[in-house]
C-alpha cells in the first residue's frame, strides 16, 4: 500500500513531516495568570503581561510545564530537566511583546516516537523530533470593520506545545493516522483537548517529494495552519502533485511557506518575500533556564493514565479482539470507556461487535459522539446478557436494539412488554416443527433427496409460526432429528 | 538647624521623630526647591499633591504611633522609568506619550510601603540609554554643579546618565534621595558627576517588575542618596524577593544600615591593574591613590588583583545591552498605548510611530542589537559577547577569592559641558568604562563622592563587592566616605 505518484518520468514518493501546535489544557496562561477559556468576550482574558505593558515580566506557569512533561512521556520521549526559553522576534499587531516566548535550541522534550494505526490493523512507528513550549499569539479580526482590523488578545500567551515529527511519513493516510493518534494521546493525557475545529490543535505540513526508492531529502514547502485531518491529507496530495509537476518540468521547488485553500483544496504561496523573517532567536533574559528535578518527571510518570497503545494491547491480549477492532475502540478515550463498561463481565468480543457494528453506525448517522449515545452502556450490556443467557436470539436482539434507540427503554422491559422472549420449550417448538414437516411434503422429499439447503425453508416456517422467538439452535436440531429419521 | 533641603534620610527621620518638623513641612520645602530648580529640568512630572497627601498620611501615622516604615515621611524623586499607578510614566520617550500605568512597580510600591513620599518623576536618558542625560525627549538635565575653573568654567554641565534627573534632584536639594536604575553605570556615573552616593545592588536584589526594561539581564534599581548610610537605609526599603520577577533573588533582606560599623580593619581591598588605563586623567589617578591610602589608614589590607578581560567589557556590553533592548522595545508599536502615528498599512504605522517616537540614541541601539542578533551574525556577536561576559564574571570571581572589595574610580572624567560628546557615541560610551564590567558580572557597585577636580567638580570612587554582599560593600564605602569627608555643595543654591 505504498503511496506512489505516477509521474511522466517515473514514480515519485512523498516525504512528510508535521508540526502540530497543541493548546495546553491549563487554567492560566504560560506566563501570566489570565484565564484561558475558549469563546470568552474579546479582550476579557488579558493580563498586563499578555498586553505587554511596560515593565511587565513573564513568570512560568508550572502547570503548563507538568502538562508538557506528561505529553512528552506519552510520546515516549526524552524529558530535558533543563531547557531554555527564547524570544522569537517579529512584529505583528496581535503579538503585543513584539516577540513570542518559545524554545529554540533547548526544548523541554527531545526525541520520542508515536505508533500509527493503519488500515487493516497494520502499524508503523514515526519519530518525534521534539516538543517545546511557547506562547500563542492573539487573534486579528479582519471581518469586523471595512477598514480596520480589530485585535483580540484573549489567546495571547496561552500555552502551546509544538510537537515536531521527523520526516517519517510517506502518504496522506499516514499523516492522517499520525494526527489521529497524536490527538488520541493528548486526549487520553488530558493535556490538550485536540479540537482542530476550535484551533486548539493546529497543523503545519512539511512536504517534499523524491523519486521512488531514493533516500535524498529534497527541498520542502511548509503549508501553515491546516485545521482538519481531511485538509491535511488534501494539502499533502495537492502539494506532492505540485512538486512532482515542478520537477518533471525541469524546475526546482523553493523552500517557502504556503497556505491551504480549503475551498479549492489547493496550497498557495504566501508570496511575502519582504516578510522573509529572521526571527533573531535569543535566550529570554527575563526568564532563568527552566529546570526541574528528575523526581518531578518520575512523579508524573507514576501517575500516567493507560494510553491508547497499551489499552489496545490489553484488548487484543486479554479480550482476544482483533488488532483492528481494538484500534478502533481505543482511539477515543470515551469510546474505550463505553466499550469497557459494556464488556465488563461479559463476552468482550460480542460487546466489541455490538459497539463497532451496530452502535457506531447509529452514532455516525445521528452525528453524535459516544458520550451522547442514545443507548447507554448499561442498556447495551443488558442486551448482550439477554443474548448470552438465551432469553432472546441475536436476530431478535437487533429488533430490540432498534426499539431501544427509539424509546430509550431498557432491553429487558422491551422484551417483556413485546413478548419477545425466546421459546425454549421443546414441546412448543416440536409442535411447530411437526406442523412445518406436515405442511411441506414436497420439501421433505427434496431434503431426503440430498438437498440439505432446503432445511432453511423449514426453519423459516417454524420461525414464522413462533414470530421468530423459537430458539434457532433447538429448531435446527429438532428439524434434523426428525427429517433424518 | 540644618536647612530642610540639606537633610539626609537619617537626619530627616531623626527630625521627624523628634517632631522638629512635620513630614508635610519637609515635603513642602522640597516642593519649593523642586519648583525653584526647574531650570535644571530634573523632573519630567512633578507630583506635589501626591507628595503632600502622602506626607500628611505619614504625619498621621506618626501622631498615632502606628507602625512606621524605614523611610516614613522622607520625600524622594522617582526615576521616570518606574511605573507609578495613576501618574504619567514616560521613560523620557516620546513613544510613551500619555502613558499612565494602572499599576505600581514593586520597588516604588516597596518604598511607598516604607512611608517614602514621592515628589515627582525624575528625568533620565530616553529608556535609560545614555551617560549624560541628553537623550531625554523632555530635554537635557543640567548638573547643579558648575566648574569654577578650566575650559568648562561657568558652563552648563551634564549630570551624567542615565539617572541624571535623580542625581541632579538629590545634589540640588530637590529631594532627600532618589531612585535610580543602573544597566551599565546609570546610577554610579551620575552619582559621581553630581557629588552624591549611588548604589547599584547585586542583580536580582531589587525587583524589575514595573521598571521599564532597557536590558533585562543588566537592569537593576538602586538608591541615589547623600550618604552611604542613606543608601543602606533606602536599599533596605527597595529590595526583596518578588515572585513576579523570575530573576529576583529569593533572599532575605539584611539590615544594611547595621552593617556600617565603621570598622574595616583587616578588610582586603583589591586594586585591579587593568583599570589603570593609558592616558588616564592624572587627577583621577590621584584620587584613586588617595582612596587606597584612606583605606590603608583605616586598617584595610590593599592587594593588587587582575581582571584580565576588562578591556573587552565595553564592547561586550554594547552587544548584550542593545541586543536585549532591540527585543524589549519591540512592544512600543503604537497598537495599545503611547504614541501612534497612523499609516496606510500596519507596517507604515509601525515605521511612522517608531521613527518619530524613538530618539536617535534609542534607534541606534535598536539597530545595533537587531544586527547583532540577526542570522549570520548571531554567533560572531551575541554568542561571543555572552562568552566574554562569562569570562569577565569569572575574573571577578577569581579576584574575590583574594579580596573582599575592589576599589576603582567611578568615571574617567568629571562632569563635562552640555553638548560635548553629543555627536560621538563612542566617546560617550567610554564614560562607563569603569562601571560596565560590574554590571556584566551582576555585582554590586557603589560610587562615593571622594574629592573635587581642579575645576571644582565632584569625583567619585567606585567600590565593587561580592554578589549579595552589599553589607561589606557598604561598610567599606562608609570608610571611604568618612575619610573623604566630602562636604562640598554645588555652587548654586538649591
Amino acid at each position: 500500500m505504498t503511496y506512489v505518484i505516477k509521474g511522466e518520468t517515473g514514480d515519485w514518493e512523498v516525504v512528510i513531516g508535521l508540526e502540530v501546535h497543541c493548546q495546553v489544557i491549563s487554567k492560566a496562561k504560560l506566563f501570566s495568570g489570565a484565564a484561558t477559556d475558549f469563546g470568552a468576550e474579546p479582550n476579557t482574558q488579558v493580563s498586563l503581561v499578555d498586553a505587554a505593558m511596560p515593565g511587565m515580566l513573564p513568570v512560568i506557569n508550572e502547570e503548563c510545564v507538568r502538562q508538557a512533561i506528561k505529553t512528552g512521556l506519552g510520546l515516549k520521549a526524552q524529558i530535558n530537566t533543563t531547557s531554555v526559553f527564547a524570544r522569537k522576534n517579529y512584529f505583528y499587531a496581535d503579538l503585543p511583546q513584539g516577540y513570542q516566548i518559545s524554545q529554540f535550541d533547548q526544548p523541554i522534550v527531545g526525541e520520542g516516537s508515536i505508533i500509527l494505526d493503519l488500515e487493516g490493523g497494520a502499524s508503523r512507528e514515526v519519530g518525534i523530533e521534539r516538543l517545546h513550549l511557547e506562547q500563542d499569539a492573539g487573534k486579528s479580526l479582519h471581518d469586523q470593520d471595512p477598514k480596520r482590523t480589530f485585535i483580540d488578545l484573549n489567546r495571547t500567551g496561552v500555552a502551546l506545545m509544538e510537537i515536531v515529527s521527523k520526516p517519517d511519513m510517506r502518504s496522506p493516510e499516514e499523516a492522517g493516522a499520525y494526527l489521529r493518534k497524536l490527538r488520541s494521546i493528548v486526549r487520553y493525557l488530558e493535556t490538550c483537548d485536540g479540537n482542530m475545529d476550535q484551533g486548539s490543535m493546529r497543523c503545519d505540513v512539511n512536504v517534499s517529494v523524491r523519486p521512488a526508492g531514493s533516500t535524498e531529502l529534497r527541498t520542502r514547502a511548509e503549508t501553515k495552519n491546516v485545521n482538519s485531518v481531511r485538509f491535511v491529507m488534501q494539502a499533502i496530495e495537492h502539494e506532492a502533485e505540485r512538486q512532482v509537476g515542478i520537477y518533471e518540468n525541469g524546475g526546482e521547488v523553493v523552500q517557502e511557506t504556503r497556505l491551504f485553500d480549503a475551498q479549492k483544496g489547493v496550497t498557495r504561496s504566501m508570496r511575502s518575500k519582504e516578510h522573509a523573517h529572521d526571527y533573531r532567536y535569543f535566550p529570554d533574559p527575563d526568564l532563568l533556564p527552566l529546570t526541574f528535578p528528575q523526581s518531578l518527571v518520575d512523579e508524573i510518570q507514576s501517575s500516567m493514565p493507560e494510553l491508547p497503545d497499551e489499552r489496545k494491547a490489553r484488548y487484543v491480549g486479554d479480550f482476544g479482539l482483533s488488532p483492528y477492532d481494538a484500534g478502533v475502540l481505543v482511539q477515543e478515550k470515551d469510546t474505550a470507556s463505553y466499550f469497557e463498561a459494556v464488556a465488563n463481565g461479559r463476552d468482550a468480543k460480542l460487546a466489541a461487535n455490538w459497539v463497532i457494528n451496530n452502535l457506531f453506525g447509529v452514532l455516525a448517522g445521528r452525528g453524535v459522539d459516544i458520550t451522547n449515545s442514545p443507548v447507554s452502556a448499561e442498556h447495551l450490556g443488558e442486551l448482550i446478557d439477554l443474548i448470552s443467557d438465551d432469553t432472546i436470539s441475536g436476530k431478535i436482539a437487533k429488533d430490540v436494539f432498534d426499539i431501544m434507540l427509539e424509546t430509550g427503554d431498557a432491553p429487558g422491559k422491551i422484551v417483556e412488554d413485546k413478548g419477545l422472549k425466546q421459546i425454549t420449550d421443546t414441546g412448543a417448538i416440536e409442535a411447530a416443527v411437526d406442523a412445518a414437516i406436515a405442511a411441506g411434503a414436497a420439501q421433505v422429499e427434496q431434503y431426503r433427496g440430498g438437498n440439505e439447503k432446503i432445511l432453511g425453508w423449514f426453519v423459516g416456517q417454524v420461525m414464522k409460526a413462533t414470530q421468530g422467538k423459537a430458539n434457532p439452535g433447538q429448531v435446527n436440531k429438532l428439524l434434523k432429528d426428525k427429517l433424518d429419521t | 538647624m540644618t536647612k530642610l533641603t540639606d537633610l539626609t534620610i537619617r537626619g530627616a527621620l531623626d527630625g521627624l521623630a523628634a517632631k522638629e518638623f512635620s513630614a508635610a513641612e519637609l515635603a513642602e520645602a522640597h516642593i519649593q526647591a523642586m519648583e525653584a530648580g526647574r531650570d535644571l529640568n530634573a523632573f519630567i512630572t512633578e507630583t506635589p499633591e501626591i507628595a503632600l497627601e502622602r506626607a500628611r498620611e505619614s504625619d498621621n501615622r506618626r501622631a498615632k504611633g502606628d507602625a512606621l516604615g524605614a523611610m516614613d515621611g522622607v520625600p524622594i524623586a522617582m526615576k521616570d522609568l518606574f511605573c507609578t499607578e495613576g501618574v504619567l510614566t514616560t521613560a523620557a520617550s516620546h513613544i510613551l506619550d500619555g502613558f499612565t500605568p494602572p499599576y505600581e512597580s514593586t520597588v516604588s510600591a516597596n518604598l511607598r510601603s516604607a512611608g517614602a513620599v514621592m515628589l515627582g518623576k525624575a528625568n533620565l536618558d530616553e529608556f535609560a540609554m545614555g551617560s549624560a542625560n541628553i537623550t531625554s525627549y523632555y530635554g537635557p538635565v543640567k548638573n547643579p554643579w558648575k566648574a569654577t575653573d578650566g575650559k568648562d568654567a561657568g558652563k552648563d554641565l551634564v549630570p551624567g546618565g542615565s539617572s541624571g534627573g535623580s542625581a541632579a534632584a538629590v545634589s540640588g536639594g530637590m529631594a532627600v534621595a532618589a531612585t535610580g536604575t543602573d544597566t551599565g553605570g546609570s546610577i554610579r556615573q551620575p552619582a559621581s558627576f553630581c557629588g552624591i552616593v549611588g548604589l547599584k545592588p547585586t542583580y536580582g536584589r531589587c525587583s524589575r517588575w514595573g521598571v521599564i526594561a532597557f536590558a533585562s539581564s543588566l537592569d537593576q534599581a538602586g538608591p541615589m542618596t547623600k550618604t552611604v548610610e542613606d543608601a543602606a537605609i533606602m536599599l533596605g526599603a527597595m529590595a526583596g524577593h518578588d515572585p513576579k520577577d523570575s530573576t529576583s533573588a529569593p533572599m532575605a533582606v539584611p539590615d544594611f544600615a547595621a552593617a556600617l560599623s565603621g570598622d574595616v580593619k583587616g578588610l582586603k581591598i583589591g586594586i585591579p591593574k587593568e583599570y589603570r588605563m593609558d592616558g588616564m586623567d592624572p587627577e583621577i589617578q590621584a584620587l584613586w591613590d588617595q582612596g587606597v591610602n584612606w583605606l590603608k589608614a583605616a586598617g584595610c589590607e590593599i592587594k593588587d588583583v587582575s581582571l584580565p578581560h576588562t578591556k573587552y567589557a565595553l564592547a561586550t556590553y554594547y552587544i548584550v545591552a542593545p541586543a536585549e533592548c532591540s527585543a524589549n522595545l519591540a512592544r512600543y508599536d503604537g497598537v495599545r498605548y503611547g504614541l501612534r502615528i497612523p499609516g496606510d498599512s500596519l507596517d507604515d504605522m509601525y515605521m511612522n510611530t517608531r521613527g518619530e517616537g524613538f530618539g536617535h540614541e534609542v534607534q541606534r541601539r535598536i539597530l545595533i542589537g537587531t544586527y547583532a542578533l540577526s542570522s549570520g551574525y548571531y554567533d560572531a556577536y551575541y554568542i561571543k559577547a555572552q562568552k566574554v561576559r562569562t569570562l569577565i564574571a569569572n575574573d571577578f570571581k577569581a579576584a574575590f577569592e583574594d579580596v573582599d572589595v575592589i576599589l576603582t574610580p567611578t568615571a574617567p572624567t568629571p562632569a563635562f559641558a552640555l553638548g560635548e560628546k553629543q555627536e560621538d557615541p563612542v566617546a560617550m560610551y567610554l564614560n562607563d568604562v569603569f562601571t560596565v564590567p560590574t554590571s556584566l558580572a551582576g555585582l554590586p557597585g557603589i560610587s562615593v563622592p571622594a574629592g573635587l577636580s581642579k575645576s571644582g567638580l565632584p569625583l567619585g570612587l567606585q567600590l565593587i563587592g561580592r554578589a549579595f554582599d552589599e553589607e561589606t560593600l557598604l561598610r567599606a564605602a562608609h570608610a571611604v566616605e568618612l575619610a573623604a569627608a566630602f562636604n562640598h555643595k554645588p555652587g548654586r543654591e538649591g
